[in-house]
């Protein structure tokens, strides 16, 4: 555990003293206030429609949550899909090239607590990241009244997707000691999770695996305000195989 | 203690380690020479348990290096080939950094920092970025770390490639003060180096062991330099090419010296 905290600690310390975090973070900021300011400005836009045709009832239809914050967490989850292999490309790549795994894998810690560091660095990372977005239910808070419940369940949702990107993105840094590569492997696992549920062909079996294994469709359920454990048992499940995956990648080293 | 056993390493079909064998008793250095490519940090990375050996045993301290890598690994300092320096971090937190991962108790991190940062030179320095360092620096924070957690072992690949006259000098020194207690393995391409501060004597060559000899019980009259040619010239198929080769690194290595 100590060796767990004292390598998440360092790793931390180097995700501030990087160009790359602060891109990733600020790229990730403004896009979500992009996102937040037009689909605000056209939910505002489609009350005032309603509200001269004198269609209350269909103004009163109109809902914050699915349409502002709701728009918003699915399209910063593409992003997501972009920034997060990003942000985790160099994590283990860049230590073999630079020669630091040398001294990673000869210092008296298990692989498996290497691999925790790292992750929970990342994860800190992510959930500031995060955190940060909250901006804007806060600005829905002050001028009006949304539904916090459902908003909290979306961010959720955003949070475990993030961070299973982020597992998948340590096990790509894991398998080369080139960044891009890493980067681009773990796009490609990524956007494969996100359309894999695209054929419509082939028996229930096989469509109910490939539904199952969609990150759209547990994402989307939680941002509608359903926590369901299925849908959180899911990502931890997704998020503890990768960091598996990665531990053996990291331990096969001393394989004979 | 390092005890080497019919060690083995390939990659596919290509054999970097032919089966050797050598031991390297505490208060002893031991100097590893042999030609580029001769497997001597290969050797030296299967010792520090980086990588498995394919066959045959490495034992350190009465510990196995593959069964017992955890325990093993904690009586070794390792200096490898490229000094192991996070760029972006300054040379103190650095440091302590390694004090810790090595398992030095949190109240001693600074003191064994503040040691080292001395022991190395390098008091001046412990704020500077590891990136923005001279190589020699870097190779003196690379020294710093191998040593930080007072380890019985120190496996120190070429540790004054890339020093001044003088630091090869005060390096050197250190190097022979420390090995009053500890076991010490050192690879270099210097061979004044060697009969300088070594008490016993690895050639390999071409992955196998050329000569291994108490520096003492070495004919007198005979320098290193001949010693180390003809046991080289002794196993290269082309004797031609393989003097070639090393007469070019024992000139780099003498006007290193």
């Amino acid at each position: 555990m100590r060796n767990t905290l004292t390598i998440a600690g360092k790793e931390l310390q180097g995700y501030f003293v990087q160009p790359v975090a602060y891109v990733v973070l600020t790229v990730f900021l403004l896009l979500g206030g992009w996102f937040f300011f037009s689909l605000l400005q056209h939910f505002a836009e489609m009350v005032q429609m309603y509200q001269m045709m004198g269609g209350g009832q269909q103004a009163e239809q109109l809902n914050l949550n699915t349409q502002v914050i709701g728009a918003v967490l699915h399209n910063l989850s593409i992003v997501l899909v972009i920034l997060m292999p990003a942000l985790t490309m160099r994590v283990f790549a860049e230590e073999k090239r630079t020669g630091t795994y040398e001294l990673l894998l000869t210092a008296p810690i298990r692989t498996g607590e290497i691999v925790a560091g790292k992750f929970i660095a990342a994860a800190i990372f992510t959930l500031i990241m995060i955190a940060l977005a909250w901006i804007f239910p806060l600005i829905l808070m002050l001028f009006g009244n949304p539904e916090v419940g459902v908003m909290f369940a979306g961010y959720l949702a955003l949070t475990l997707l993030a961070l299973t990107f982020v597992a998948v993105g340590l096990f790509t840094s894991s398998v080369t000691q080139n960044q891009i590569i890493a980067a681009i492997s773990s796009f490609g696992i990524l956007i494969l999770l996100y359309v894999i549920s695209w054929p419509q062909t082939g028996g229930d079996t096989i469509k109910g695996i490939l539904k199952y294994l969609s990150l759209p469709d547990h994402f989307s359920t939680m941002v509608r305000g359903v926590i369901d454990t299925s849908d959180i048992v899911f990502f931890l499940s997704a998020i503890l195989l990768a960091l598996f995956l990665t531990q053996r990648a990291v331990e096969s080293a001393r394989w004979r | 203690m390092i005890e080497v056993k019919d060690l083995t390493k390939s990659y596919g079909s290509f054999v970097a380690v032919k089966g050797i064998s050598f031991r390297a008793e505490s208060g002893q250095i031991l100097g590893f020479l042999g030609p580029n490519g001769a497997g001597k940090t290969t050797t030296m990375r299967i010792i520090t348990g980086f990588m498995p050996a394919s066959s045959g045993t490495v034992v350190i301290n009465g510990l196995d290096i593959f069964t017992n890598s955890l325990e093993a690994r904690r009586s070794i300092g390792y200096l490898p080939e490229t000094p192991p320096l996070y760029s972006d971090m300054r040379v103190v937190s650095y440091l302590n950094f390694v004090a810790k991962l090595r398992g030095v108790g949190r109240s001693q991190v600074e003191s064994a920092t503040d040691h080292v940062l001395k022991t190395c030179g390098l008091t001046e320095m412990a704020h500077r970025i590891c990136g923005q360092l001279s190589k020699g620096y870097r190779q003196r924070v690379g020294l710093a770390q191998a040593l930080i957690h007072d380890p019985p072992v120190l496996v120190l690949d070429e540790p004054t490639i890339g020093l001044d006259p003088r630091q090869i000098h005060e390096i050197r020194e250190l190097i022979r003060s420390l090995a009053t207690k500890r076991t010490i393995v050192l690879s270099t391409h210097i061979l004044p180096e060697v009969s300088q501060i070594c008490d016993r004597v690895v050639i390999i060559n071409d992955g196998a062991i050329a000569l291994e000899e108490q520096l003492s019980e070495l004919p007198t009259g005979t320098s290193l330099e001949e010693v180390f040619l003809s046991a080289i010239a002794k196993e290269g198929d082309l004797p031609g090419a393989g003097a070639e080769e090393t007469l070019e690194e024992v000139g780099a290595g003498r006007s290193q010296a």
